[in-house]
């Protein structure tokens, strides 16, 4: 983590619309970081002089966005991203902190990975970087990791994202590790049986395309078990990529009923904004008239695939109700010739931190949400789940804007209207299939421990009283 | 038809009764010149080639009594500029017979470059070795781009290049008249 | 690409433009000169001996030069060879490329990053657009008319290209589709998510009923061990078209399968060669029908 503020400096967020729902905060006023905490927040003058200052007058100031679920590729895959670029690439989209999935080449699945992806990202990241470790040796659903010196050596979580869990078993004692070590086991949760080969949702459009689909039925069964087996051990099972109705509907129940575990959930702005529809093309379409040019984009394609416009509709109302506690990227970023080929053989993954919060203030704009429930869902949610693992770290109170918290934050402008344009991206993954949207609500500064780790163009930051140092 | 548009102007160069008379003339002109009809074989070329064939064989076969074969020639696949003009709409071609040692007839409406005819020679020669092919033309209006002239003609027109003879004949266009469209 | 974004219209042009091919191949030397100096490239990514032949005789029957590919798909390569091998052949400068590919819209991707002409020669379960022109042209000759008709179509709907691009065809053309097969190789849903917006129907002797024309569908023996089956029997029990359930059918109702024919499978020997079996004629009416195809796409003006 690049970025941090040396010691002694203080830097002054100047007049912004101070938003932190873990606090019910929502007002006008100046926020003061000094040696990577939060100092000071209030409205007038700062108790001390600043070294440094940035005013953003009309502009909105957060906790900065945690993403629980990113795929930062390093070691192993180099070639798709390095957490040098993964992390530029949160800064760029207003997230602090990001837990990278242990799905590389080796799997983190030791001390010896953990510390690498640590050690890489202090010397080279721009963001804060918390691992996810495996959940089992090599995620080969043999043998349990090492769950203990995982969690020791940094590990705030445990999932084998990417080659879900088969063996219930095997999960039940992983989740009666985890319990013991206060940390979720995050599952994608897919049958392996049902939906393989699946390359797209199972609907009419898949059978009119003559691709192979994923039954939503393959999710909700792998989620009624994990939620069973939740129930089982006492642990905490956190739902990855929620994407259907159904699964929505069964964590919902569970919720509601809820008695010895834990079950969270977190849903990405794609499955939340985007349907199956775009497997036609970039402008989506209509399933009884002809394909066009577009069809059949790689760039559509992602695991769990994109849906129904009910299940859209479904996931909305639980992110709006809390059911989804959690907005989550699941950036996935790929080669060019990993997604230049036959649909059938691409690669599943979006490139997604830097779309991330442009797509889902949609939700805003279109009053599905309100902005606190929104910041919330960016913020306090994803810290929640991961809490303990925070505090191990030293970051409690992480997501709030709370003094004495971690300088995490996010600063930006709900109305600014923007283009995607992949050729722009920091991250190495330029595959999205917004290219050349519009998208309303853009980023203007993330500051990382104090420091400044991304300032939109034209953001200014002044220095001007460099004498309070003397 | 009528003009269509404004500045079109149409000339008739040949009425019903003098298509008539020009049919009756090459039939006559084409039975003396072979001695006979025994070995005549008429092929039409699309479009309109392929009603005046008929007709000249229903002439020689009032006076002659002699049923002349009549087959129809699309000369699409022949042509020497698909590439540049697009490919145009083909209809079967029919060969009434085995055209091998046979004398065949040709039959067009309108005389111009000549290439429609060097594709037809070529289209003819593909189903079989003919002991001769001869040309009927309706019309002939000058500016050959090729070595090739009609051996029965009803009526030389002399045109320019912006002009254009139309043949109408009662089998498509419901009416008899040549004319030439200038505009 | 597909046949789905066919009027009545170009349906008829194409139409139109294989009887003349027909008698072209009726002749003894089937050979026209209208295509010289022209290159087709057929590029099989899947094994397809029928398909190709067909596209290379028609090829050659309109004097283009006519180059074959039997390209390999290995999974290791990911596919990258896909547009390697397309962007190949551009450069060695094809005029037009017929593909063949397991992974259904393939073409499409071709067609994003290349200039040249692609016709598609099936791609994985989506369509087989040259195979669905020459059944309809089939029945047109048949039957003199294609708008009214009804046609069932029996088998493995779900994984056939050419089911998708005949029922997009025939809707076009207007004649009514039932789609008639096991349920576990039937598309979901009936109609309502607007995909396919015909009758699906698992009761064999129901569906043929009145039927006009009588398509097989072939029926990959894998399904069964691919747990789609129950066993092959058990197909031939409720799906196979014997001469009783044809019976059912309209007298003189046509017969068709785009081969090659499982027979004792789909269809009972006696039916596959009977009076009202047309199966040949779709294979000789398939050169016609590319001939066509290849003469309208390679005659457009550059």
């Amino acid at each position: 983590m690049a970025p941090t503020q040396a010691e002694g400096k203080t830097l002054l967020i100047h007049e912004g619309r101070l938003l932190d729902p873990s606090q019910g905060l929502d007002a006008v006023g100046s926020l003061l970081f000094k040696d990577g905490r939060i100092e000071w927040w209030g409205q007038g003058e700062p108790p001390v002089k600043p070294n440094a200052v940035i005013s953003v007058p009309g502009l909105v100031v957060c906790p900065g966005f945690i993403d629980l679920h990113c795929h930062l590729r390093e070691p192993g895959f180099e070639d798709k991203e390095t957490i040098a670029t993964g992390t530029r690439a949160a800064a760029r989209g207003g997230f602090t902190t990001v837990c990278s999935m242990a799905n590389t080449r080796p799997t983190v699945d030791s001390r010896a990975t953990v510390e690498l992806v640590l050690h890489k990202a202090r010397t080279e990241g721009s963001v804060r970087v918390l691992p996810v470790a495996c959940v089992t040796q090599g995620q080969q659903g043999k043998q349990l990791a090492e769950f203990g010196e995982l969690a020791e050596a940094g590990a705030v979580a445990y999932s084998d994202d990417g080659r879900p869990v088969a063996d219930a078993r095997l999960l039940r004692h992983a989740l009666e590790y985890a319990r013991a070590l206060g940390r979720p086991v995050l599952e994608h949760c897919e049958d392996p049986a049902l939906a393989a080969g699946g390359v797209m949702n199972e609907s009419a459009l898949a059978h009119r395309l003559g691709l192979k689909g994923m039954p939503a039925a393959a999710e909700e069964a792998a989620v009624a078990r994990d939620i069973a087996l939740a129930e089982l051990t006492g642990a905490h099972v956190h739902i990855q990529h929620v994407s259907t109705a159904g699964a929505v509907e069964l964590v919902r129940r569970e919720q509601q009923s809820r008695r010895v575990g834990t079950v969270t959930a977190e849903a990405t702005p794609h499955h939340l904004m985007l349907t199956e529809a775009l497997v036609l093309g970039p402008k989506g379409g209509d399933i009884t008239a002809a394909l066009g040019p577009g069809a059949y984009d790689a760039n559509a394609k992602v695991n769990p695939p994109l849906r129904a416009q009910a299940d859209v509709e479904a996931l909305r109302q639980a992110l709006a109700e809390g059911v989804i506690q959690a907005i989550a990227t699941d950036h996935a970023p790929h080669t060019l010739a990993d997604k230049l080929c036959e649909f059938d053989q691409a690669a599943s993954g979006i490139s997604g931190l830097e779309t991330a919060f442009g797509l889902v203030m949609g939700l805003v704009h279109a009053s599905v949400l309100d902005l606190p429930t929104l910041v919330a869902r960016l913020t306090s949610g994803p810290a929640r789940i991961i809490e303990r693992g925070l505090a191990d770290q030293g970051l409690s109170g992480l997501g709030s804007l709370r003094v004495g918290a971690p300088a995490d934050v996010t600063v930006f402008d709900p109305n600014a209207e923007w283009t995607v344009d992949p050729g722009q991206f920091a991250s190495k993954g330029k595959n999205t299939p917004l290219a050349g949207w519009r998208l309303k609500g853009r980023v203007m500064a993330t500051i990382v421990g104090g420091g400044i780790a991304y300032a939109a163009p034209g953001l200014a930051v002044q220095k001007a009283v460099e004498v309070a140092g003397a | 038809m009528g003009g269509k548009g404004f500045f079109v102007a149409e000339k008739v160069i040949l009425t019903e009764a003098d298509i008539r008379r020009a049919v009756t003339r090459i039939a006559h002109e084409i039975v003396e010149r072979n001695q006979g009809a025994g070995d005549l074989v008429f092929l039409g070329m699309h479009t309109r080639g392929v009603p005046l064939a008929h007709r000249l064989a229903q002439r020689i076969g009032e006076f002659e009594g002699v049923e002349v074969p009549v087959g129809a020639l699309d000369i699409a696949f022949y042509r020497d500029d698909i590439p540049t003009r697009g490919a145009p709409p083909v209809r079967p071609t029919t060969i009434p017979e085995s055209i091998a040692g046979k004398a065949v007839v040709l039959v067009d409406d309108v005389l111009y470059t000549g290439r429609s005819i060097r594709a037809a020679l070529d289209a003819v020669i593909d189903f079989g070795r003919p002991r001769r092919i001869q040309l009927a033309v309706l019309v002939d209006r000058g500016h050959r781009e090729l070595p090739i002239r009609a051996d029965y003609v009803g009526k030389n027109v002399p045109t320019s290049r912006s002009e254009e003879v139309q043949v109408r004949l009662q089998e498509v266009d419901g009416l008899d008249a040549v004319v030439l469209v200038t505009g | 690409m597909d046949v789905d974004d066919f009027s009545v219209a170009d349906y008829d042009l194409v139409f139109e433009t294989a009887d003349a091919m027909r008698e072209v191949l009726g002749r003894e030397i089937k050979k026209v000169p209208t295509l010289r100096g022209k290159s087709v490239v057929t590029v099989f990514f899947e094994p397809s001996t029928r398909t190709r032949v067909s596209f290379e005789m028609a090829a050659k029957a309109l004097s283009a030069d006519c180059t074959s590919i039997a390209a390999a798909t290995s999974s290791v390569a990911k596919g990258e060879s896909l547009l390697d091998t397309l962007r190949t052949i551009q450069s060695l400068g094809a005029d037009l490329v017929v593909m063949r590919h397991s992974a259904s819209g393939a073409p499409y991707l071709a067609a994003r990053h290349l200039d040249m002409a692609i016709v598609n020669a099936g791609d994985g379960c989506h369509a087989h657009p040259t195979q669905a022109l020459l059944d309809l042209y089939t029945i047109r000759r048949h039957l003199g008319r294609l708008a009214g008709l009804k046609a069932v179509l029996v088998g493995d709907i779900l994984h056939s290209r050419v089911a998708r691009s005949n029922l997009s065809a025939m809707t076009t053309l207007g004649l009514e589709v039932t789609l008639c097969g096991p349920p576990s190789l039937l598309p979901g849903s009936n109609g309502d998510a607007g995909w396919p917006a015909c009758p699906v129907e698992t009761d064999l002797d129901r569906a043929l009923e009145g039927a006009d024309v009588v398509m097989g569908l072939r029926l990959q023996l894998e399904r069964q061990e691919q747990g789609l089956l129950p066993s092959i029997r058990e197909y031939v029990r409720s799906y196979q078209i014997t001469r009783e359930r044809l019976a059912r059918a309209r007298p003189g109702a046509l017969l068709m399968h785009p081969g090659p024919v499982n027979e004792g499978v789909e269809l009972t020997p006696d039916v596959a060669h009977g009076v009202q079996s047309v199966i040949e004629e779709q294979v000789t009416n398939g050169v016609a029908i590319r001939m066509a195809l290849l003469y309208l796409l390679l005659g457009r003006g550059q």
